[in-house]
């Protein structure tokens, strides 16, 4: 499988705290990637240096690099703008903006320049579809998006993240404030997404990361202790304290 | 009864006694200025100048005068002050910087407006020439309600949720499509009444006017007023109080000015009210 993302020995620091520690790791295209490891571990941290989104906290120093399909993302020329759009972002918690669901949908595109009402129309349609949600929201698109739900404002910005039509999609345990039951739809579209999109998820749940991911990585105090095919990691894992993590000794 | 109920009851008593006394002041002072000042209050007075031939007094120059001092200062501070507040809170890197400016705009806020009179006279009316007159006074107003309009509008940027900020960054909007587009919206209740307050504040200003606006009495056009002494309303009162004794005078304008401050109160509970959704 190809990778879309490769990150060679990537550090970064908070001040003088060390966040990451010489993180190498290659993502597969098309795959689900998750990222697991107790709290504090630096998981969320890196994947918050994949779009750069890093680059907001105060403080921050990066080294390395990370390559996305061929190019390096912190090359100096690279355009945030041109990245953040291949590169969507959901959020631990839902972060609908204060706007009818068609305005938050259309938020994305309208940025990157598209005007026409009948353009908008279908793409707001296409992504609320590919987040499952069109059927609870086709008849309120006007209504503010604050009134929905938390696993329905969760898949709204979802639809939000797709209609920009990204390439990669990372997702920051995107189900943890969620119920049982909006938490599967999510997870069941997480499967479906990754036929077209590449998904890089965070997640604090052990029974997610095997029931989803197609790929594992496991972070310990920033440094990335181990990471392969999900089965693997979670049936025969090489490192003992990726063992001890993934049977509950610790975490 | 035992000690503790009637201790219980005295302070009950006292506590009534104080919100009382508070209530009685106010709206004594209220009927009063009403009883004094409703009988002089034509549409002679509301509608005319003052002829020192005739003998007739007309405020009509000194509302114009508020309207125009209020025009000229709102227009100058409002980009002056919620940019830099934009400034401040959305692109300063050097937080040490903004928080200098915001403690020297906090201190700002706690001088007395005579102060500002001085050295608005000193800098816009002598150094820089312009004379006594609507643009002198209203510059001089800028400065004192500038932190005021800085400070509210911070207050309300910094309350809006740093998610939104990051959904519109996480997807691909540049920084001043979200500004517009997410944070000032949710921020716009806080910078209106912000700004009306401000209104509130330069219409019951008069120290600082009175060397810088001037006493001016004659009725004169926007553009002539900028340059030439034109009295505000509470410049004004305190001419016909103080310099010709016309205490019934004086009384009229204290009720205009009363109604006026009501009627922008109410428009910034209102405007809050409607903004917020």
């Amino acid at each position: 499988m190809e990778s879309i993302l490769e990150i060679k020995d990537l550090n970064l620091w908070y001040g003088e705290n060390q966040a990451l520690r010489d993180v190498t790791v290659e993502l597969p295209q098309h795959e689900i990637t998750a990222l697991i490891g107790p709290s504090g571990c630096g998981k969320s941290t890196f994947l918050k240096t994949l779009n750069r989104m890093q680059d907001l906290v105060p403080g921050v120093r990066l080294q390395g690099q990370v390559f996305y399909r061929g190019q390096n993302i912190y090359d100096p020329g690279v355009d945030v703008t041109w990245l953040r759009k291949r590169i969507g972002m959901v959020f631990q918690k839902a972060n609908p903006f204060p706007m009818s669901i068609y305005d938050n949908i259309a938020y994305g595109p309208r940025t990157h320049g598209i005007r026409s009402r009948a353009r908008l129309d279908e793409i707001v349609e296409r992504s609320l579809r590919d987040a499952a949600i069109w059927e609870e929201v086709k008849d309120r698109l006007k209504a503010s998006a604050l009134g929905l739900s938390g696993g329905q404002q969760q898949r709204l910005c979802i639809a939000r993240a797709l209609a920009v039509e990204p390439d990669v999609l990372l997702m920051d345990e995107s189900t943890s404030a969620l119920d049982p039951i909006s938490t599967g739809k999510i997870e069941d579209l997480a499967v479906q997404l990754k036929e077209r999109y590449t998904v890089v998820m965070v997640t604090h749940n052990m029974q997610q990361a095997a029931r989803i991911s197609d790929n594992c990585a496991f972070f310990l105090l920033g440094e990335l202790v181990e990471w392969g095919k999900t089965e693997v990691l979670f049936s025969k894992p090489s490192d003992k304290r990726t063992e001890d993590y993934i049977t509950g000794r610790f975490g | 009864m035992d000690r503790r109920k009637i201790w219980n009851a005295a302070v009950r008593f006292a506590l009534y006694a104080a919100a009382f006394l508070t209530g009685a002041l106010l709206a004594g002072l209220i009927g009063y200025i009403l009883w004094q000042g409703l009988p002089h209050l034509t549409w002679e007075l509301l509608s005319t100048q003052t002829s020192y031939i005739r003998d007739t007094i007309g405020i009509l120059p000194n509302i114009l005068n508020t309207l125009y001092i209020i025009l000229t200062a709102m227009a100058i501070v409002l980009p002056l002050g919620v940019g830099a507040a934009i400034y401040l809170t959305e692109y300063a890197q050097k937080k040490r910087l903004a928080s200098i400016i915001e403690f020297a705009a906090e201190t700002l806020t706690g001088i007395p407006s005579i102060i500002f009179g001085l050295v608005g006279m000193l800098i816009f009316v002598q150094l820089m020439g312009l004379g006594a007159g609507i643009l002198a006074g209203g510059l001089t107003l800028v400065v004192m309600i500038l932190p005021t309009v800085l400070r509210t509008t911070q207050e309300s940027l910094k309350i809006v949720p740093q998610s939104y900020r990051e959904g519109a960054l996480a997807l691909g909007a540049g920084k001043w499509r979200m500004i517009r587009t997410v944070v000032l919206p949710n921020a716009v209740d806080g910078i209106v009444i912000g700004c009306i307050l401000a209104v509130g504040r330069i219409t019951g200003e008069s120290a600082a006017l009175l060397f810088t606006a001037g006493f001016g009495l004659k009725l004169n056009g926007f553009v002539k007023a900028m340059r030439t002494s034109s009295a505000t309303l509470t410049v004004a009162l305190y001419v016909y109080a103080s310099e010709q004794g016309k205490i019934d005078v004086a009384f009229a304008i204290a009720l205009i000015l009363m109604a006026l401050t009501l009627a922008i109160n109410i428009a910034a509970s209102v405007a809050g009210k409607k903004l917020k959704r």
